[in-house]
């Protein structure tokens, strides 16, 4: 069984009916070695976080692309900002804790501020390291890195979006956080899909409530509306892997249903979260649900973390009934 | 020989010219920070009418010589030799810090052609400074890439770090330059965090460093114009330099680090700007 597995849901499962789980990251360390192949301006700059990010075969092939600064993160970032300068286009890969904490002014000044190429390649992030505990967490990243101008934030779901994350920001002139995880995560299940970045992605329609979930809750956010299903509760929903730009338009349709959750695996202030409660607040007041972390959390594995925080199939569900209770009659 | 008289006399010329720019554009705002601008003018200067190649028709010139201004408040210093090697029209620094002016109290490189990062916050210069340089030498171009920090800066650890990843990569074409002017915004640096042996500390890291006068155009055209030769470290110079140089009664006194003249103090700064 995956690590994190039973709290947080089945995945897909393969012919042969066993479960499919993936660490996002084994898709980013493939996609950028690919890029690498054909565009040899790419380069990673990492903070003795070869291992964590998975660029150990990155590394092998390409020892002097991959430009590795010792553990710190501030010249981590201002570097990735100087070979931007120089015309290579760095992705720069750490634990996000660190790389949005730690470096956060040099993320705000040399990068989002200076709107220059820089690729920011947050790893383990969310509570990835578990009973670390919050100093090793990242679940405040999207609230610090969501008023930075310029700076497109994106969490992919699953290895294919992961893998189409990383070749967008290549091309894309300007300032990306990919924001990974290391958690098992299933494939999501919709046919012919198109990344498409800023926009939130249809991945179940429903006509009572609307989940805004992005990264590692968007699984649980379907089977949430399988439960609810179950009840006669119609529930759409929506993969919100773009933070920044914010999609407002895909909000605007989920406010018309009368009843929002949003989930996240981070902290509800601020993050995706916040950004809908502002965003509804202004333009379509209705009843939001917010699932994520509450602050600094309690030791404890990320299994117990999920479950006792409501980042469950059982929270997901919960929030839309509440969201629903609370809309106006 | 003349030659090198030439281009000294125009330096300096030029360092007038700046100074005298950068009074005007700081009392004319009631804003600035005047003392850190007349300590790194003399550098500057000579970067920019002595050493550095570029070319403000193609600012962009992907061999050109790379300049970060670390110390990003020192921008009377800054916006005026650039106006002054030809990036944009003199008649702009009179709109330096006015509403929406592309002269903001910091550089911005979307702002101004010729700066090559946002700085402001300190300790940013070198890190970048440190990525261009990197970036250099895998592309295989040979461009110097130049550094201007304060000395009260290299308080942030930031500096170390990309310090110390410089002189571990040997980066020969990475040049720092200390305006060493001994004082920050509250008082003199060794009495608020002491920085020497300076020279030692980046000895240790693995430069090559020179100290010079740094308001004197000849010693400091013979170590920044140099070609880099067969040196294998970065270079560190550490300019010896008076805060507020030029302005007999800016000279030498924290309390210019961002104070603004008086009318008769402007006149008189005036006068002495010859």
């Amino acid at each position: 069984m995956a690590h994190g597995e039973a709290a947080r849901g089945e995945a897909m499962r393969d012919d042969a009916g066993r479960q499919q789980w993936h660490d996002c990251r084994e898709a980013w360390a493939r996609t950028i070695e690919g890029l690498a192949e054909i565009n040899p301006n790419i380069v990673v700059v990492v903070s003795d976080s070869v291992g964590s990010s998975k660029l150990g075969g990155f590394q092998k092939k390409f020892p002097d692309r991959t430009i590795n600064v010792g553990i710190a993160e501030q010249t981590l970032v201002g570097v990735g900002a100087g070979l931007a300068n120089g015309g290579k286009i760095p992705f720069v890969s750490a634990a996000s804790c660190f790389l949005t904490g730690r470096a956060l002014e040099q993320v705000k000044a040399d990068v989002a501020y200076a709107n220059v190429n820089v690729k920011l390649i947050g790893q383990s992030s969310g509570i990835a390291y578990g009973e670390l505990g919050p100093t090793h967490h990242s679940i405040e990243d999207f609230a610090w890195l969501r008023p930075l101008d310029n700076l497109t934030i994106i969490t992919p779901t699953d290895p294919w979006e992961t893998a189409e994350a990383v070749t967008w920001a290549a091309r894309h002139e300007g300032p990306v956080y990919i924001r990974l995880s290391r958690m098992p995560v299933p494939d999501l299940d919709i046919p012919n899909r198109t990344f498409r970045p800023g926009r939130a992605e249809l991945v179940r329609e429903g006509s009572d409530v609307a989940i805004l979930a992005c990264g590692t809750l968007v699984h649980l956010a379907v089977e949430a509306a399988d439960q609810l299903a179950l009840e006669g509760i119609s529930a759409r929903v929506l993969n919100f892997s773009t933070l920044a730009p914010f999609d407002g338009e895909a909000v605007l349709a989920a406010a018309k249903l009368g009843a929002i959750v949003t989930a996240e695996e981070a902290g509800v202030r601020g993050g995706l979260g916040g950004a809908v409660a502002e965003f509804t607040a202004e333009t379509c007041p209705v009843p939001v649900e917010r699932v994520g972390f509450p602050g600094f959390l309690p030791t404890g594995t990320i299994d117990y973390l999920f479950e006792t925080f409501g980042l469950s199939r059982a929270g997901i569900a919960d929030a839309a009934r509440k969201a629903m209770a609370r809309r106006a009659t | 020989m003349s030659l090198l008289n030439d281009t000294v006399a125009r330096i300096r010329e030029k360092a007038v010219w700046m100074r005298r720019h950068a009074l005007k554009m700081v009392y004319d705002k009631q804003l600035g920070h005047l003392g850190g601008d007349f300590s790194a003018t003399d550098i500057l200067a000579t970067l920019y009418f002595g050493v550095m190649r570029y070319d403000p028709v193609v600012p962009k010139m992907p061999d050109r010589d790379r300049f970060i201004m670390s110390k990003g408040h020192a921008t009377g210093a800054f916006y005026s030799v650039l106006a002054g090697a030809g990036y944009f029209p003199e008649d702009w620094l009179a709109t330096y810090m006015q509403p929406n002016s592309r002269l903001n109290g910091h550089p911005n490189r979307n702002y101004l052609a010729g700066i090559e990062t946002n700085t402001g916050p300190l300790g940013h210069g070198m890190p970048v400074a440190l990525g261009i340089a990197i970036a250099g030498k895998l592309s295989g171009l040979a461009y110097r890439t130049f550094v201007l920090t304060g000395d009260g800066e290299l308080q942030e650890g930031s500096n170390w770090e990309a310090a110390m990843s410089a002189g571990n990569r040997h980066l020969s074409h990475l040049t720092m330059i200390v305006d060493r002017n001994r004082l920050q915004q509250g008082a003199g640096t060794e009495e608020t965090n002491g920085l020497d042996p300076l020279d030692d500390k980046f000895r240790a890291f693995g430069w090559h460093v020179e100290m010079v006068d740094g308001h004197d155009i000849e010693a400091l055209l013979a170590v920044l114009a140099a070609p880099v030769g067969d040196r294998t470290k970065p270079l560190c110079v550490i300019a010896n330099t008076i805060k507020g140089k030029g302005v007999s009664f800016m000279e030498n006194k924290a309390v210019w680090h961002h104070g603004v003249p008086s009318p008769a103090q402007y006149e008189q700064a005036l006068k002495e700007l010859v």
